[in-house]
């Protein structure tokens, strides 16, 4: 597998997956095998393949330790970057398919007490200077410990994304749950990791958390 | 990637003709809204279907909307039924096991004849009446459905609840080996069994209330809430109890099912009213099945005129 993933196809490879989802989607739109409600069945489906790849995104740091497979960092920006392409075309279809750009509804679905929509709002928005920085020309203008800093938004994206997922349910929690769960894990291990760094003494290799 | 749908089967094989018509039709809607002229090119012209007939011969009634029905296959494939899955799909896929007969309703509390009757006894001598009602989900979604059933106050008029009676409530079967979701689950409604609902008795007794057995002049489905169903229609979908065994006569407010789960959300009464919205979502308009562009819903999903006195002097946003 680390071979994979310095080979000069993985790139594509995980490019073409990472698409699936939407070439999926648009093939069951246009060949009617949505349900009687196909505006919903887009929201649900981008909306959850955003926390699919945010999650995925967060997975690359542990498993890189865990796993012994430094090299999974390669894709590491095209997940996310994928994760951000499913959050915007989720964001777009609630603007667009499901408001019709009624903009007036648009700001009372947000301010009037409504946290469902405001947390989405939030999460796709924390996502955007992300995926502006991407660049390695952004590291380098930003400096490696800023664009760190800034990077980590991600995890609040990602938590207020679950929250939002919670807060689209009626009764039915245990699957925003499960996600829950598991970016508590995913957060949880990169705490762990930091704890054990701090204890060694300065100067002891430290590679970059994320 | 666990991909959760099956989708080794061609939609040719499992979706009728006039839902794709239907489909097409919000294609064209979608292409256009979209911009995308090309993909008007993969839908081909297509005539109306028919809908119905029987809805389409019959003389507009005094409570019918003249609105076009949803179709068929949308009434009976996508539904909400707990009991049967939460999703929406669920209702139409797991409901195969489920018997609607033979079916017994007992009748109970404050009444002069509390006891247990077929459904045939149930509802011998009362005339099945066909309706083409407006159903307003607390989703923000809405059909047009034609039910065929008995007006619900001609059922408790012949039962002869007592005066002391102020309530009725309903209860749904409760048959784990035969709906799925009334298995104990982690991924479960939330919801406890068996499903409860109930009405004031003026609500019982408005003529809109109906007691329904039949969808498009065919017996409901099981997805439908086969066999004996109410429906209320100027109330969210979520008060028409389904698949009923129990009617109790009480002086009590009932405790219904989503008004114990989240009393915040979904209260007692449940008149569908665009100004007094979800709190986690707006009322204030809908999309109705079948359609691209959301509607403004109506005050008591338009049917104030038969309603809206029963109301009067009541708080609405109290009392929601």
């Amino acid at each position: 597998m680390p071979k994979f993933n310095r080979w000069w196809i993985s790139k594509p490879a995980v490019f073409v997956v990472c698409l699936v989802p939407m070439v999926w989607l648009v093939w069951d739109t246009f060949a009617g095998n949505l349900s009687a409600n196909p505006i919903e069945d887009i929201r649900n489906r981008t909306g959850i393949w955003t926390l699919r790849f945010l999650m995925i995104t967060l997975s690359v740091t542990p498993l890189r330790r865990i796993i012994g497979w430094p090299s999974l960092i390669r894709f590491r920006r095209m997940l996310g970057l994928f994760a951000f392409f499913y959050a915007f075309v989720h964001f777009i279809t609630y603007i667009w398919l499901d408001q019709a750009f009624a903009w007036n509804e648009i700001v009372k679905d947000m301010i009037s007490k409504r946290p469902f929509i405001l947390s989405g709002v939030a999460s796709f928005v924390l996502l955007i200077p992300l995926a502006i920085t991407s660049t390695k020309k952004w590291i380098g203008r930003l400096g490696g410990k800023r664009w760190q800093m800034i990077h980590r938004l991600i995890y609040l994206s990602a938590v207020v994304g679950v929250l939002h997922y919670y807060w689209r349910v009626k009764l039915d929690i245990a699957r925003p749950l499960a996600y829950g769960a598991v970016l508590a894990v995913l957060l949880g291990l990169r705490l762990t990791v930091a704890a054990v760094y701090d204890r060694r003494p300065v100067g002891a290799h430290r590679a970059p958390l994320q | 990637m666990l991909i959760k749908r099956a989708s080794d089967i061609a939609s040719s094989e499992i979706t009728p003709e006039n839902l794709y018509h239907n489909r097409r039709e919000f294609i064209k809607t979608a292409s256009a809204v979209l911009g995308i002229a090309a993909a008007g090119a993969i839908v081909p012209a297509c005539t109306n279907s028919a809908v119905s007939g029987m809805t389409q011969s019959k003389p507009k009634g005094k409570y019918d909307t003249d609105e076009k029905p949803t179709p068929y296959e949308d009434v009976t494939h996508y539904n909400n039924y707990y009991e049967f899955g939460i999703d929406k799909a669920d209702p139409a896929a797991n409901s195969g096991k489920f018997k609607p007969t033979p079916w017994t309703v007992s009748v109970e509390g404050m009444v002069k004849k509390p006891a247990s009757y077929s459904l045939d006894d149930l509802l011998k001598g009362l005339t099945p009446e066909e309706r083409v009602y407006r159903m307003r989900c607390v989703e923000a979604w809405s059909m047009v459905i034609p039910w065929t059933g008995v007006p619900l106050a001609a059922l408790i008029a012949r039962l002869e609840p007592t005066p002391a009676a102020k309530y009725v409530e309903f209860k749904t079967i409760m048959r784990p080996d035969e709906m799925p979701g009334q298995r104990p689950s982690v991924f479960g409604s939330g919801l406890h069994w068996p499903y409860t609902e109930g009405l004031r008795m003026d609500e019982a007794m408005n003529p809109l209330a109906l007691l329904v057995t039949g969808v498009y002049g065919k017996p409901a489905l099981a997805q439908n809430g086969a066999p004996i169903r109410l429906v209320t229609p100027w109330k969210y979908g979520f008060k028409g109890v389904k698949s009923i065994v129990k009617i109790r006569f009480t002086d009590k407010q009932p405790l219904t099912a989503w008004n114990e789960a989240a009393p915040q959300e979904y209260g007692f009464f449940a008149n569908v009213n665009p100004q007094v919205d979800h709190p986690r979502w707006s009322q204030a308009s809908e999309r109705r099945i079948g359609e691209f562009y959301k509607r403004r819903t109506l005050m008591f999903n338009g049917y104030a005129d038969q309603v809206a006195q029963m109301y009067s002097g009541m708080d609405l946003r109290k009392s929601y």
